[in-house]
């Protein structure tokens, strides 16, 4: 043969292959596609199991959340007076966006160290709520000079900041309340001015954000609530909590009937240092020169009422110690500490672990509470407990209501909500557990969908800690009192509380905490506390609506 | 002169172990992949917020920009997908080994098992610097160094006209 069809024929030798060589060679080519299909079938099944389990999860499912309403631009600007620039003025006119310059540099250092802390940036891109504060009053010059430094901040500048307009600056409240260039009134002043306060910025025609408790004497309650109603001012009282999104879930969580019949909740307040026990620094520059000592004192009539109930029930070891004339720095900056200013673990912290649960299961005021405790750490001087623990009954909702509070531990306990068929935990996020003895999840607990005793629902909007400083702000953080998350975003809670409030103003609308639920709070705190001095149980008298020893 | 990897020195037990080696590993990655693309909520910010190591700067650049985030989530995905099917099927299996190697590579230095790590992530087993990524890699090299796709998958057409 010729090289020419040599290779021709092996040419065609090649193309011309057998058919059984042909299809081997398909086998091989296609021998792991077969895999494919084993793979698309385990998916499609695992899916399938997993939608079983998520369906079964997915009924404590609800999309409950606090209204954010939009801030409206076009609204009113809302001129705002603030009385006492303490630690919690301060922070609720950081929330409204007003800080001292010194403050926000502070927050600028902080980004810089820390890349994760966010809080400068946080600030400067918290919304504008279109408000202004005209007005500020406060009993100690210092702090009268921080809070026209943070009143005039309009565009939250750091050091260096140039002002425009300031604040007026009233050494008296009664002169803030009748100042005319003010709408509104945030009430931040110790606990023992709450009142009075407020009855007369509800007769001045002010709207009122007023810090909790309520009151510190009972029959102040009383007249706080007779003159807010005949008024027509926007209340709010400070319990921000009724912005935390995983409690307006769980509300409706129990609302449907998801967990049963409640008949027991616990809550509690746990710290372990000094801030957290209200031992605050003291400032050198506090004086009888720079401190109005008369006004700190207290409203006069509100003193008799103190000194009147404490005598009469034989409590007057809890008086004092120091006379009320008598000036001592350590009084004024750690008011909490002393019956003469404060309310105690019951009036201080129990308030918003009260009102929370009234928030979520409309409790209403107990018909009887005890309590039981004593100073077992901070044996400094102070005539408030820091050890209580309190249980308060509900006979016609079939409930009860404990309380159990330490400043001495860190021990972080969720509110836990009990009902027949399931528990709720609330803490940084909300979590269900059913009960093995659910009658209503029985045939889904026999079909192995939910294991009973574990939890089996969670619900978290966003981190719930990030690059806090404190373990008492930690603290606060994880009861939401910090910060709030409202579809995912992460918002701080104070802000979302002062923003409801503001918006109803401008709406013409009461907001969550109001007159109604703050009276409550009052009283329940009021018979909480008393039960603790008096070491007896006290009862509400629904019909003649008093306190009674009964 | 033939290399030591041409498809007629393998015996069939070598050929099937070296088949079932590539096949498993590209399973893994598969499957890996289409988990997440079928979580709508799956994002790589957790773990890698979690990383630890001399890398630290490089991952957690990626989760401080949320642009960066996402993409970084896209490729990862699909990476592990085309991988997979890509092994399986013995189609461009090379390239898709190389990828295989450059994502375990990835995998390990974001949480490489050093003597002090811990990991919020659990993972089943005790690691001494050696772990089932650095382990899985190792395999993959195999893979590479003893190719067997053009012979058995599609390589086999993909590859046939070059060798002719």
């Amino acid at each position: 043969m010729s090289e020419n069809q040599e290779n021709i024929s092996k040419n065609s030798q090649k193309l011309e292959k057998s058919p059984s060589e042909g299809r081997r060679n398909a086998l091989k080519t296609l021998a792991t596609i077969p895999v494919l299909g084993a793979m698309a079938y385990g998916v499609y099944k695992k899916k399938t199991i997993e939608n079983k389990n998520h369906l079964a999860g997915s009924i404590f499912n609800t999309d409950a959340t606090p209204d954010v309403k939009p801030v409206r631009f076009g609204g009113k600007k809302i001129r705002i007076g603030i009385i006492g620039y303490g630690g919690r003025g301060a922070y609720l006119l950081q929330a409204l966006g007003f800080a001292t310059p010194n403050y926000i540099n502070g927050l600028k250092e902080q980004a810089k160290k820390d890349p994760d802390n966010t809080r400068y940036n946080d600030f400067l891109e918290q919304d504008n709520l279109n408000v202004e504060i005209t007005g500020i009053c406060d009993i100690f010059e210092l702090n009268a000079k921080e809070a026209v430094q943070a009143g005039a901040n309009i565009k939250r500048q750091g050091l260096g900041a140039k002002f425009d307009k300031v604040p007026t600056v009233y050494k008296n409240y009664k002169e803030l309340l009748a100042a005319t260039d003010i709408d509104a009134v945030i009430i931040a002043s110790p606990d023992h001015w709450h009142g009075t306060m407020t009855i007369e910025a509800a007769r001045a025609g002010k709207h009122i954000y007023v810090e909790k408790p309520l009151t510190w004497t009972v029959p102040e309650t009383y007249l706080v609530e007779e003159a807010v109603k005949n008024s027509n001012v926007v209340f709010q009282l400070g319990h921000q909590g009724r912005q935390i999104e995983i409690n307006h879930r769980a509300k409706e969580m129990i609302e449907k009937g998801m967990i049963g019949k409640v008949t027991l909740m616990e809550v509690s307040t746990n710290r372990n240092d000094p801030n957290g026990a209200w031992v605050y620094p003291l400032r050198s520059e506090a004086s009888r020169q720079t401190i109005d000592w008369k006004q700190f004192e207290g409203d006069p009539q509100r003193i008799k009422e103190y000194l009147e109930y404490m005598t009469s029930a034989g409590l007057a070891k809890y008086i004092g110690p120091d006379a009320r004339d008598k000036f001592v720095p350590e009084r004024f900056f750690r008011w909490r500490c002393w019956w003469d200013y404060g309310t105690g673990l019951s009036g201080d912290l129990f308030t918003h672990e009260y009102d929370a649960m009234n928030h979520i299961m409309n409790l209403g005021i107990p018909a009887s509470a005890t309590s039981s405790g004593g100073i077992y750490f901070f044996k400094d001087g102070r005539t408030v407990p820091d050890v209580l623990q309190s249980s308060f009954q509900f006979p016609e909702r079939d409930m009860c209501l404990n309380y159990s509070a330490t400043l001495a531990s860190q021990n972080e306990r969720p509110r836990i909500i009990m009902g027949t068929d399931a528990t709720i935990e609330l803490g940084g996020s909300l979590n269900v557990k059913v009960d093995s003895s659910s009658i209503k999840y029985k045939d889904q607990i026999k079909q192995g969908l939910i294991k009973p005793g574990e939890i089996f629902y969670r619900y978290a909007s966003g981190k719930s800690i990030d690059a806090l400083s404190s373990p008492t702000e930690k603290y606060f953080a994880e009861r939401g009192l910090l910060f709030s998350y409202v579809g995912g975003k992460r918002y701080n809670t104070t802000f979302l509380h002062l923003r409801e409030w503001v918006e109803c103003i401008r709406q013409g609308l009461q907001p969550s905490c109001d007159i109604k639920a703050a009276f409550e709070e009052a009283i329940t705190a009021h018979m909480g506390t008393r039960a603790y001095l008096e070491g007896r149980t006290m009862y509400w008298d629904k019909e003649k609506r008093i306190i009674t020893k009964g | 002169m033939q290399s030591h990897t041409s498809k007629n020195s393998y015996s069939a037990a070598q050929l099937y172990a070296l088949v079932t080696l590539r096949v498993f590993i590209g399973w893994y990655f598969l499957y890996e992949g289409l988990v997440k693309i079928l979580n709508p909520n799956w994002t790589a910010y957790g773990y890698l917020k979690d990383s630890k190591g001399w890398f630290v700067g490089f991952f957690e650049f990626i989760t401080n920009n949320d642009y960066i985030m996402q993409a970084v989530n896209q490729i990862n995905i699909y990476g592990l997908i085309l991988i997979g099917l890509f092994l399986i099927t013995g189609f461009l299996a090379k390239a898709a080994s190389i990828g295989a190697i450059t994502l375990l590579s990835l995998f390990y230095l974001s949480h490489p098992p050093l003597l002090e790590a811990i990991y919020i992530l659990p993972s089943e087993g005790s690691y001494l610097w050696i772990d089932r990524n650095l382990i899985m890699l190792v395999a993959v090299v195999v893979l590479v160094l003893f190719p067997t796709s053009k012979h058995i998958g599609l390589d086999r057409i993909v590859f046939k006209k070059q060798e002719e």
